[in-house]
């Protein structure tokens, strides 16, 4: 029976709220399939606005590999803000997709990609909408099957109550096993109702279903044993990994917004993983080993995907984008393709390396030349010695010195505060090295008006890093040298104003760490908070701290366990982490040594790439049966000059 | 201290203007004027049509908008012109727009043009609004009442403070229609004015003189645009 759609009570708000377009749909490359025509049906939610969530990668590639399917359909669902969000209660209008403004609650799985830990309120405001019970063990059996997915899933304890399912990993297989698992559940007259599904499931070993495992915890609050409840469900869950990109070239025609959203391009992934082993980075750890798309798949992609969309915008997207084995001849052939076409192109991550300008220069030679960000990411040698970021001082100014002498006029550096033995002066450092910037500019460029904007961000230790041990820095001791930085900083009228600082507040990255580290006992907190109105809390207009506390304190009053024992506590090698029994391939025992390594008193140990040194056992590819994938291929794209504008890549372990 | 001059060849010259005609439709009326030049900055590069592009380190493509339906209010006379590097058909460009631009931005006409929006023509537009849950009946006295006036000042809140104009000043006809089955039609035409006054601002001044009261937002849509004369409205 085909299911109506709600577009005419919609409409009605739609004159009465901000941004009414963004809930329209209709946009080009949107897919909208007959209800009827369809077995397996699917909406995929990004808990954010749609000008954040559209962007998305990770959606937009699931949206295509399943509206590809015949008998499959997918649709788009976002949060709403809170002005329609109070008007769809008021007149009773559920949770829709954007496509064809179908209510949520019809379809088969609601897939949910969480980005940021900082989603987890705005998951619970699209369930309610939908008419679900916000918990997996209330909700109906006709009701879609809720499975979260995204990095943040890799700890998804803190909204176990709330999912059914938990996918770790890529995506792209995933959700065609998924679908081919419910389609078979269906048409068999769905054997075991809504659990004999989750159990098929569970069985196959990659598919996570809280609810079939039991957490218990030990007199002092810690976790003693995370067990399954019931035969058949595996004592870990295993990630997906994709192997080979080149047969996936997802998305090929990604939705055009009308909307403005946050990123307006269109994007290839030119490689997934990292290896580089930054002990904080959680992305680079959950996502090995490296694959990379191969040149002329990457321009078959992009050649595709600007015709498709019309965006006059390409980011070149990967964790660290300089590493693809031809990115020098990735950049020189697009930038030939495109040349004369107004058509950007972009990296958007850098690393500190004088071939990042070049790279960045050759990208940028049809278009605007203003701004390149750089992370070096700890202030002091010291400090990204213990994150194993071995850059020094000199491939900064190094770096920096050719950026501004090849015409960019502004350069950001990114850092992060609170990081693992950190003191004062590791943080006063930045300042210094800014100044140092700014004269190694001013030279190099012979002008005045060069700029430097530090941006500083809240380090949050993330579960499968070497730093999931850590503690948290509290609050206020990043508060307090973020404010002598930002004093070090002005002190000297020289640089003052060619300096720019930006920093957030220290309380959302607590709440973030609460999220990243939580067991389920953080889900009753995450309940309380989204009672007592928390939404979006990405959102530093809508995010509350005093909030949060409070949500904290009656939540978990039961339990010998606080805030501040989620965050500002180390934990040791034999506690069980509430993720232990969810493997994403590293071995732990490594993570554990790295993460000793890092904060050795005689310093932090080096650990160098896999791609071009020897392997350093982390263990995932072993464990996961994958292996790096990596070119060159020696392939070039059509349409090139002739012309070897760039010096050949050399890897020489860390920086070149 | 030397200037910094964009890198490349200057950017080809426009030989070609075309004036196209465009409405703004079902759920795309509620696109901003914003939304609507996002949508056709790209329409233009996926219809491949050959846009020329300004000057500068950020070239942009040379797309003039005549003044836009505001948010939430459809249109079947929006305008915009576009700069050509290369001599095209105006059939194929509609043709080929229309095939690259969402569903309700749809270009109804296209015609070459001597360039930029035709301020001189386009000084009057018509509208439709439809009052849900109102009769011509309600209606009809708070029209005569209106039109009956001298002045009908009103204030509107905008982004750049509150704004005041003289609602009657700019209309031209105003007229209360049968109705549809959903509520009572008014016809209007107003002046283009600085500020503006748009089809609620003239609903504001009928409420002021009666208690117009519909029961869901006011329904509006641009009919044409053009210059008013006796015979009606002669679009560009």
């Amino acid at each position: 029976m085909p299911v109506e759609s709600v577009y005419p009570q919609l409409e009605a708000l739609l004159p009465l709220i901000r941004k009414p377009v963004q809930y329209v749909g209709g946009e080009v490359n949107a897919t909208v399939k007959e209800w009827d025509e369809t077995d397996v049906r699917w909406a995929l939610l990004y808990p954010d606005a749609y000008e954040v969530g559209q962007p998305n990668q990770g959606i937009a590639i699931l949206y295509e590999v399943l509206n590809e399917q015949a008998g499959v359909l997918a649709e788009r669902t976002y949060s709403v803000w809170p002005d329609l969000e109070q008007l769809m209660r008021e007149r009773q209008v559920p949770q829709f997709t954007v496509d064809t403004h179908r209510p949520v609650g019809a379809f088969d799985v609601l897939g949910v990609s969480f980005s940021t830990e900082l989603g987890y309120t705005n998951l619970l405001t699209a369930l309610d909408l939908s008419g679900l019970s916000l918990l997996s063990k209330d909700r109906a059996e006709d009701a879609p099957l809720v499975i979260g997915g995204g990095h943040s899933a890799f700890n998804p304890e803190p909204v176990a109550d709330f999912l059914d399912a938990v996918v770790l990993g890529d995506g792209e297989e995933a959700v065609l096993r998924i679908t081919s698992l419910v389609r078979s559940w269906k048409q068999e007259g769905r054997p075991g109702g809504r659990d004999g599904l989750l159990l098929s499931l569970a069985a196959t070993g990659s598919v996570y279903v809280p609810r079939f495992y039991d957490v218990s915890y030990l007199p002092d609050g810690r976790i003693a044993r995370v067990v399954p409840n019931r035969p058949g469900v595996p004592g870990a869950v295993s990630k997906y990994t994709l192997m080979d990109l080149d047969a996936w070239p997802y998305p090929k025609s990604p939705v055009v917004p009308v909307a403005e959203t946050v990123h307006e391009r269109y994007s290839v992934e030119i490689f997934r993983g990292c290896t580089r082993g930054c002990r904080f980075c959680q992305a680079g750890m959950i996502t090995r080993p490296v694959r990379e798309r191969s040149i002329t798949t990457i321009g078959k992609m992009v050649d595709g995907g600007v015709k498709s969309t019309g965006f006059n915008e390409v980011g070149l997207l990967s964790l660290s984008s300089a590493d693809h084995s031809e990115i020098d001849n990735v950049a020189v052939d697009l930038a030939d393709c495109y040349e004369g076409t107004n058509t950007g192109l972009s990296l958007p991550s850098t690393r500190v390396d004088a071939f990042n300008v070049t790279l960045a220069d050759e990208l940028s030679r049809n278009g605007r030349r203003s701004g390149l960000t750089f992370a070096p990411e700890g202030g002091s040698e010291r400090m990204r010695a213990v994150i194993n970021k071995m850059v020094t001082e000199e491939d900064l100014i190094r770096t920096v010195t050719t950026a501004y002498a090849s015409g960019w006029r502004q350069v950001k550096l990114y850092f992060m505060c609170g990081l693992p033995t950190e003191e004062d002066e590791d943080v006063l450092a930045i300042a210094d090295l800014a100044k140092k910037v700014i004269a190694a500019g001013r030279q190099a460029s012979g002008r005045k008006d060069i700029r430097c904007t530090v941006s500083i961000g809240g380090f949050v230790p993330k579960p499968h890093t070497p730093f999931q041990w850590a503690a948290q820095c509290p609050p206020g001791t990043v508060d307090a040298r973020l404010k002598a930085l930002g004093s070090a900083l002005r002190s000297d009228r020289a640089y003052g104003k060619a300096i720019g600082f930006r920093y957030h507040d220290g309380t959302p990255s607590v709440i973030e760490g609460l999220l990243s580290r939580g067991d389920r006992r953080v889900g009753q907190a995450i309940l309380a908070a989204w009672r007592d109105g928390a939404r979006f809390d990405g959102w530093s207009e809508y995010f509350s701290f005093e909030r949060w506390e409070r949500a904290c304190e009656t939540a978990l009053a039961d339990w010998p366990v606080s805030l501040d024992w989620y965050t500002t506590r180390e934990r040791d090698y034999g506690e069980v982490l509430p993720w232990d029994h969810l493997d994403s391939g590293l071995d732990r025992d490594w993570l554990w040594q790295d993460w000793r390594s890092a904060v050795a008193p005689e310093g932090g140990a080096e650990v160098e790439d896999c791609r071009w040194s020897a392997c350093y056992e982390c263990g995932v590819c072993p464990s996961m049966g994958t292996e790096i994938q990596t070119g060159p291929t020696g392939d070039r794209l059509d349409g090139r000059r002739l012309l070897p504008v760039l010096p050949a890549l050399q890897h020489s372990g860390g920086q070149s | 201290m030397s200037k910094p001059v964009p890198p490349g060849d200057a950017p080809s010259p426009a030989v070609q203007h075309m004036l196209v005609r465009y409405a703004k439709r079902g759920k795309m009326r509620f696109a901003s004027h914003r939304d609507v030049a996002r949508v056709f900055e790209r329409g233009v590069r996926r219809a491949d049509v050959p846009i020329a592009h300004s000057a500068g380190f950020t070239p942009h493509p040379k797309i003039s908008y005549a003044g836009g339906a505001q948010t939430g209010v459809a249109s079947e006379a929006e305008y915009l012109s576009l700069a050509l590097t290369s001599r095209r058909e105006a059939a194929d460009v509609r043709d080929r727009l229309n095939a690259a631009l969402p569903d309700g931005i749809d270009v109804i006409a296209v015609t070459e043009d001597a360039g930029g929006v035709p301020a001189s023509r386009l000084i009057a537009s018509e509208w439709q609004v439809i009052l849900p849950g109102l009769t011509r009946q309600d209606v009809a006295p708070a029209v005569d009442q209106f039109l009956s006036l001298d002045h009908a000042p009103v204030e509107r809140l905008t982004n750049k403070g509150v704004r005041r104009m003289d609602a009657r000043a700019a209309v031209i006809t105003l007229e209360a229609r049968d109705d549809s089955g959903r509520g009572a039609h008014l016809e209007m035409v107003l002046h283009h004015t600085v500020p503006a006054v748009r089809p609620d601002d003239v609903l504001t001044a009928l409420r002021d003189v009666s208690d117009l009261a519909p029961t869901a937002p006011p329904l509006m849509k641009r009919l044409a645009q053009g210059v008013f004369g006796e015979s009606g409205m002669v679009q560009p």
